[in-house]
């Protein structure tokens, strides 16, 4: 079975199906991360661009790696440094990379659809490393790789996300993934940070976090951006801490195998408690090294051949 | 130029006219019309099976000229009138320099004289440079040939000038013609705000930000005792505010145009910016009031807001695109086939909204083919199918979200005072 879409814009419309192939196509390449030598042949030859219209650290050095170990060859475009300074179109910098041979390109910007817009502009394969506040596919992949390790499967698990879920793409990527396997999901928040008629998405909407913990499997906690404050969605940090920072105490309400996932960077002692950020519930750091893995998957499925040939 | 155009199915409202008749055109006016005219030395245009209605106005328009011909002139918007069944066009003030003094007033005028192959009628400003403070010079703007004031596609913010404005307007039967958004709420907004902005990840505009200042125009209205013009509603609730005040006797109209009866949010999911639109396309239960509201008379005509763009600000990031839709060549064809076709909408009514009601409201003497009037006419063929290629536009803006869309019924023939500007999608001159 192959990746049969062109681009992987998101979730939303990823079948059940294709989110277990690159999920089982994931595990045999964690075993090769943690190997001596980090290196498949799989996709010499083959050649990807990351393109990060907005700052990230790990997200593009997570792609960048992940092409490594596979032997393709990765470039990283510093587009705000390059002609988009000098106000060419998106359009035109997409034919450039194109001309320029690439195979995939992997691109994050600040605005949502624009991974879609490159996507029916190219014909290199796209990948969305996050767009605007609608995805953030591989992360939502990695959030999900690191709950099936864990739990086993993903089948009908209690999950909680709290944040800033409006502004969240990396919420909206897991809501339409984990859905599609029957996981009950609650969205925990301050109503100004709950989009419009969310409740239609088949997730339930609480404000107040200690009861929506009530015998959760998984709490996914939202970095809260700074500027949100200013943007006058709440009062203070403070006030936020004091609702919706998830600490110890708290955590007791969930199930006593609770798993707590952070996309980092983490505000500690905003959304999560210093203490909790470095206890045995917290994934924090494997869902980094699950990234890679995922990322790894992804890549292989969209440049290389089938999952069968991958055997080292 | 005689024309006799023969055995057409003629509607025409103001006259209580529905039937299969012959209508004469001579010098440019209705000579005659009855069953069966037989006279010699003319053009006889057959349209049988066809439509013949009195030409068709849009009361809201984009035309961009003068300071925005990359966009779209005068010579290529009213072409693209012509070819989609519109004989008068009402341009709107947001140019550069804005249509906010006698002179470029009269500029229009006269470019349109020269280089427009319909009529044009310019809408002048409320506030100078449309900047929502000072009141533009109403009594030299109606003397120049405005037929009305708005600051389109920017609210006027402050009620206290819009009191004024309404106040000053009504000396002149100048209806004020207001662009309702509450900017505070709409700001950055890319769609509507519901199910699909949430879905999408786009950032909302309620529909609130529309029927606060709809509600407020309305409360200033029935104040001032002027007559207040709602551009393209959108929304159920403005719906609900106009039903209640026309009740109460306040002196409101509005307009719907065809994208907001014909299409849901829903479709954004491409994030397409042809779909980018100011008011956005709003939810099914929006739709369906507007289709409501057009039915019981609550809706008084349909306007296009044509809205031509240059490629570049179209053909880019959704977020970083232009708002809006370039809507004359289009819309009679989207009515006939979304509204009418489905019986929706009744025939005779439709052409009402799209004829004698905006003449009406407008004070124009327009919209009716009784004897003596000027030769504007509308030819409809209701079984024409065709689909839409934007690329054959007459208009520069080629940005329609009905690109490919197969529509049966469309306009085949416009007359403007007797000349045939527009056959079979040609546009003459």
């Amino acid at each position: 079975m192959k990746l049969e879409k062109k681009d992987l814009l998101g979730l939303r419309d990823l079948s059940r199906d294709e989110i277990d192939l690159i999920l089982n196509t994931a595990l045999p390449m964690k075993d090769l991360i943690k190997r001596d030598i980090k290196k498949a042949p799989a996709l010499r030859g083959k050649a990807l661009a990351t393109v990060f219209y907005e700052n990230s650290t790990r997200t593009r050095t997570s792609f960048e790696i992940a092409g490594k170990y596979l032997s393709a060859d990765t470039v990283n475009l510093a587009v705000s440094t390059s002609s988009v300074q000098k106000g060419e179109s998106m359009k035109d910098t997409i034919k450039t990379i194109e001309a320029m041979g690439f195979d995939v390109m992997v691109m994050r910007h600040s605005m949502s659809g624009t991974a879609h817009y490159v996507g029916r502009n190219t014909k290199m394969r796209v990948i969305n490393a996050g767009d605007g506040t609608n995805e953030h596919p591989t992360q939502a992949l990695l959030d999900m790789l690191s709950i099936k390790e864990h739990k086993g499967g993903l089948e009908g698990l209690k999950v909680v996300i709290v944040g800033d879920i409006l502004h969240s793409r990396v919420a909206r990527s897991n809501i339409y993934g984990l859905s599609k396997y029957g996981c009950e999901i609650r969205i925990v928040g301050p109503a100004t940070l709950i989009p419009a008629e969310m409740d239609k998405m088949g997730v339930s909407v609480h404000y107040d976090l200690a009861s929506a913990l009530k015998g959760a499997d998984v709490v996914n906690v939202l970095r809260i951006q700074r500027e949100r404050q200013h943007g006058g969605y709440f009062p203070s940090l403070e006030e936020y801490a004091n609702l919706y920072m998830l600490g110890p105490e708290l955590l007791d309400k969930a199930s006593d195998d609770v798993l707590v996932l952070h996309p980092g960077p983490m505000n500690r002692g905003v959304e999560i408690s210093s203490d909790l950020a470095e206890s045995d519930s917290a994934l924090v750091n494997e869902q980094v090294t699950n990234g890679v893995a995922v990322r790894m998957a992804l890549l292989f499925l969209m440049m290389g051949g089938n999952r069968d040939e991958i055997s080292y | 130029m005689k024309y006799l155009i023969k055995s057409g199915n003629v509607i025409d409202p103001i006259n209580n006219i529905n039937t299969v008749m012959d209508i004469l055109i001579e010098d440019g006016k209705i000579q005659n019309v009855d069953e069966n005219i037989y006279t010699k030395d003319c053009i006889i245009i057959n349209a049988a099976g066809k439509y013949v209605c009195p030409g068709f106005i849009d009361m809201h328009v984009h035309l961009r000229e003068p300071g925005f011909e990359y966009k779209e002139d005068i010579a290529s918007g009213t072409r693209a009138a012509a070819a989609g069944g519109f004989t008068t066009v009402c341009c709107m003030p947001n140019t550069k320099p804005v249509i906010d003094n006698a002179a470029v007033a009269t500029f229009v005028r006269e470019r349109a004289s020269r280089s427009g192959v319909v009529n044009v009628l310019p809408i002048g400003s409320i506030t100078t440079g449309q900047a929502g403070k000072e009141l533009s010079p109403m009594a030299e703007l109606k003397a120049a040939g405005c037929i009305g004031v708005s600051d389109d596609g920017v609210p006027v913010s402050d009620s206290s000038v819009m009191r004024h404005a309404m106040e000053y307007a009504k000396m002149f039967q100048l209806p004020v013609i207001s662009h309702c958004e509450e900017k505070s709420l709409s700001r950055e907004g890319q769609m509507h705000e519901g199910y699909y902005s949430t879905v999408y990840g786009l950032k909302g505009i309620p529909s609130l930000a529309e029927e606060i200042m709809v509600a407020r125009d309305v409360m200033l209205s029935e104040y001032t005792g002027s007559h207040i013009h709602i551009c393209h509603i959108s929304t159920a609730g403005s719906v609900e505010i106009i039903r209640q005040a026309k009740k109460k006797g306040i002196r409101v109209s509005c307009e719907a145009t065809p994208h907001h009866l014909a299409l849901t949010d829903e479709m954004l999911g491409d994030y397409d910016a042809d779909t980018k639109v100011n008011p956005p396309l709003r939810s099914r239960q929006d739709v369906d009031a507007l289709r409501a509201g057009l039915s019981d008379g609550t809706i008084d005509c349909i306007v296009t807001d044509h809205a031509p763009h240059h490629k570049e600000s179209k053909d880019c990031e959704f977020e970083v695109a232009s708002f809006g839709i370039s809507g004359l060549e289009t819309a009679v064809a989207v009515i006939m086939d979304q509204l009418v076709r489905p019986g929706i909408l009744d025939m005779e009514y439709m052409v009402e909204l799209f004829t004698s009601r905006p003449a009406n409201l407008l004070g124009i003497p327009k919209g009716s083919m009784g004897i003596g009037c000027e030769a504007d006419i509308t030819i409809i063929d209701p079984e024409l199918k065709k689909t839409v290629n934007p690329q054959s536009f007459f208009s520069k803006g080629k940005n329609t979200p009905f690109k490919g869309w197969e529509l049966c019924g469309w306009p085949v023939a416009t007359m403007v005072g007797g000349r045939l500007v527009a056959e079979d999608g040609k546009v003459n001159g």
